[in-house]
């Protein structure tokens, strides 16, 4: 039981980082970054290609958070920013053709088959009578830190509040002075650089690569960053952990296992049925 | 100005592009020079173009992605066909059971489509296909689970040969005589200005609410349709068929044909079925990620070809209308000997056109929002009631 809550609480922290990816570039830039779940699966291939070439876990993973920062730029400019003033339709419908794009090329690369990985295999340590892995530990970590770092970041620096503003108002911003393309830029590099580190910690709890990984866990995170309250940093955390445990608790449960990913959407439509801005979610009146 | 007998055209010219399709292929099936696997492929091209229809319903005339269209076509497939299998043993006419169970398949995921509907009525944009796709895996995984539906094995069902194939294209023409006649009814235009702007439309006393949930509940019964005449083409219904990737396969039929374009949903699905299916005979392996990597790029591409700000004077331009306007000119000209100098009405004027956004905004940008180029668009703050 309290093994299961700690895996749970581990994919909590990994939805949790993709969630914040999500939250972050969805509070500023207001869409729905669709490929955000590939660029997990970009930095996972990122991870094995170093690795097998280096044999060294620090720099796959420094390699791995550059390729997916530069990747989510790179997205940015070329997918999202022409289509800034469009239809929310169009910008969706494009994120979706980004995501199929990466999917289909890492297909053609790497090949369909899924590949293993050796990483974090860094034994157990005991607890008070319980074995947690290190690299539970490591996940749990990261997670708290990046988490606080992030929080810090937004709330202190110039730069943070300069994302507040243009997430609160984005004529308002710019008419401060704000560059508004370039904190949008920056949003997504940091939301992509948080899905590097959530590959690294998927690879330690599932060690094996396919160009579908990330969609999953993309949707799932999705879930979790509606469930805490989209835009909210804390509310994603709050929704990614949440998330995290109930589908460890439903899958240690032989009658609910088969109906784990059916019991997480249903959360998600219950949600929005009931609170539709999420858990910590602000109230937005519609002005005209 | 444009003479009336060019918008009959229009009207007609679905009925004239899925006869065209049928009708020499029935002749080949009835004198027998038709093969089982091209009768199998038109009515996967049947069944797509009914999909591609009702999904243009929701994406290109109310203006809501929804990525559960493979959901709702589940539920028809299953329920559908497995109230067939019953039927088959006590009504003697296969006729008979079919329509019933496509109506059985159609209103149980009508059904779905209402229940999913309802969220619809509280959000919007990114959350109703997050919603959407949600429920698409759901019904996924609830059906996959079910020992009465032949759990992972999928649900064996009865083989109706030619038959099917005929009632799939009638169903075809039922699709496209409804989609039709709706958008071009007073209802249609409500639908359509709730699609360019909400909050005008509802100003001006449309039932944004009645009329998005309606769109669903048709959208999602013609999709159930389609799901039985799938369950009854391939057997057993397999239930990973209907994953995300196949609602993504149906957006790309309805994005490349041009949203709130009926003609071209119908021309894409044809093709897209067709090539899909050469494709996956023929070659297999890693072609398959050839084709999403050419499925990626038509959605991008498409998408940023029609709606990109940058784009819209190169569009107002070259497009296959002003192609056709142009030649059209030129043959007048030759035939005509006073060539009427005469200005076309506005291409929003026509009913099967998405009408442009300008007019509507230009009001509201410079009466309201002064200055907010990024948004001027559509609201993107959800909605409170």
């Amino acid at each position: 039981m309290i093994n299961t809550l700690i895996n749970g609480l581990c994919l909590g922290g990994i939805f949790a980082l993709i969630a914040l990816g999500y939250t972050m570039v969805y509070g500023i830039a207001k869409m729905l970054n669709f490929a955000h779940g590939d660029i997990i699966m970009v930095g996972a291939y990122a991870i094995l290609t170093t690795l097998s070439l280096t044999g060294l876990t620090v720099p796959a993973v420094v390699v791995a958070v550059v390729v997916c920062t530069l990747l989510g730029i790179v997205t940015e400019k070329v997918a999202y920013r022409p289509l800034r003033g469009a239809s929310p339709l169009a910008v969706l419908i494009t994120a979706i053709g980004v995501s199929y794009l990466l999917q289909s090329v890492a297909q053609l690369v790497y090949g369909t088959k899924s590949r293993s990985i050796s990483i974090g295999n860094f034994g157990t340590v005991e607890f008070f009578g319980v074995s947690i892995s290190v690299s539970s530990l490591i996940t749990l970590g990261l997670c708290l830190v990046i988490m606080v770092g992030l929080t810090l970041f937004i709330n202190k620096t110039r730069i943070g509040c300069a994302m507040l503003a243009v997430s609160e108002d984005r004529g308002a911003a710019q008419l401060m002075g704000i560059n508004v393309n370039g904190i949008i830029t920056l949003t997504f590099a940091i939301g992509s650089a948080l899905a590097a580190f959530a590959s690294m910690c998927y690879l330690m709890q599932i060690p094996s690569v396919t160009p579908t990984l990330g969609s999953m866990p993309g949707i799932k995170a999705f879930t979790a960053a509606v469930i805490g309250g989209i835009g909210s940093i804390p509310g994603a955390m709050i929704g990614g952990i949440l998330l995290g445990v109930i589908e460890k608790l439903a899958l240690s449960v032989p009658a609910l296992a088969p109906y784990t990913t059916a019991i997480e959407f249903g959360l998600l439509i219950v949600i929005l049925l009931v609170k539709p801005t999420g858990l910590l979610g602000k109230k937005t009146r519609e002005k005209v | 100005m444009k003479k009336p007998s060019n918008f009959k055209l229009k009207y007609i010219i679905n009925y004239i592009l899925v006869l065209a399709l049928f009708i020499p292929t029935a002749i080949m099936g009835f004198t027998g020079s038709i093969k089982g696997s091209s009768a199998l492929l038109l009515t996967q091209i049947a069944y797509s173009m009914v999909l591609a229809v009702s999904l243009n319903l929701v994406v290109g005339f109310l203006g809501e992605l929804s990525l559960g269209h493979a959901g709702f076509m589940c539920v028809g497939a299953y329920i559908g066909c497995f109230c067939a299998n019953y039927m088959h043993a006590v009504i003697p006419s296969k006729l008979a059971v079919l329509v019933i169970s496509m109506l059985i398949g159609g209103i149980s995921a009508a059904v779905f489509g209402l229940i999913i509907g309802l969220p619809c009525l509280r959000l919007k944009g990114d959350y109703l296909a997050i919603v959407t796709l949600a429920f698409g895996e759901i019904v996924r995984t609830v059906f996959m689970n079910q020992p009465v539906f032949g759990g992972a094995l999928g649900l064996t069902t009865q083989k109706y040969g030619k038959l099917l194939y005929i009632i799939a294209f009638v169903m075809v023409l039922f699709t496209v005589f409804v989609s039709q006649n709706l958008m071009r009814s007073k209802h249609g235009r409500a639908i359509q200005s709730i699609r360019d702007n909400e909050i005008a439309s509802r100003a001006m006393g449309v039932n944004v609410t009645y009329y998005k949930l309606i769109i669903f509940v048709i959208s999602a019964f013609f999709a159930g349709v389609a799901g039985v005449i799938y369950g009854h083409n391939t057997t057993p219904v397999d239930y990973s068929f209907f994953s995300f990737n196949y609602s993504i396969e149906i957006l790309v039929m309805v994005v490349l044909g041009g949203m709130g374009n009926i003609s071209g949903s119908i021309i894409s699905a044809a093709v897209l079925t067709f090539i899909n299916v050469k494709l996956q005979t023929q070659l297999s392996g890693d072609l398959a990620a050839l084709k999403q990597l050419i499925y990626a790029l038509i959605l991008i591409v498409m998408v940023m070809w029609n709606n990109a700000p940058a784009l819209r004077g190169i569009r107002e331009k070259v497009n296959i209308r002003s192609l056709i306007d142009f030649f059209t000119e030129k043959v007048l000209k030759k035939q005509e000997t006073a060539p009427e100098g005469g200005i076309d009405p506005p291409a929003s004027a026509s009913w099967d056109k998405i009408p442009t956004k300008i007019p509507m905004d230009a009001i509201l940008s410079t009466d309201i929002t002064p200055d907010n180029p990024y948004e001027a668009d559509a609201p993107k703050k959800e909605e409170k009631r």
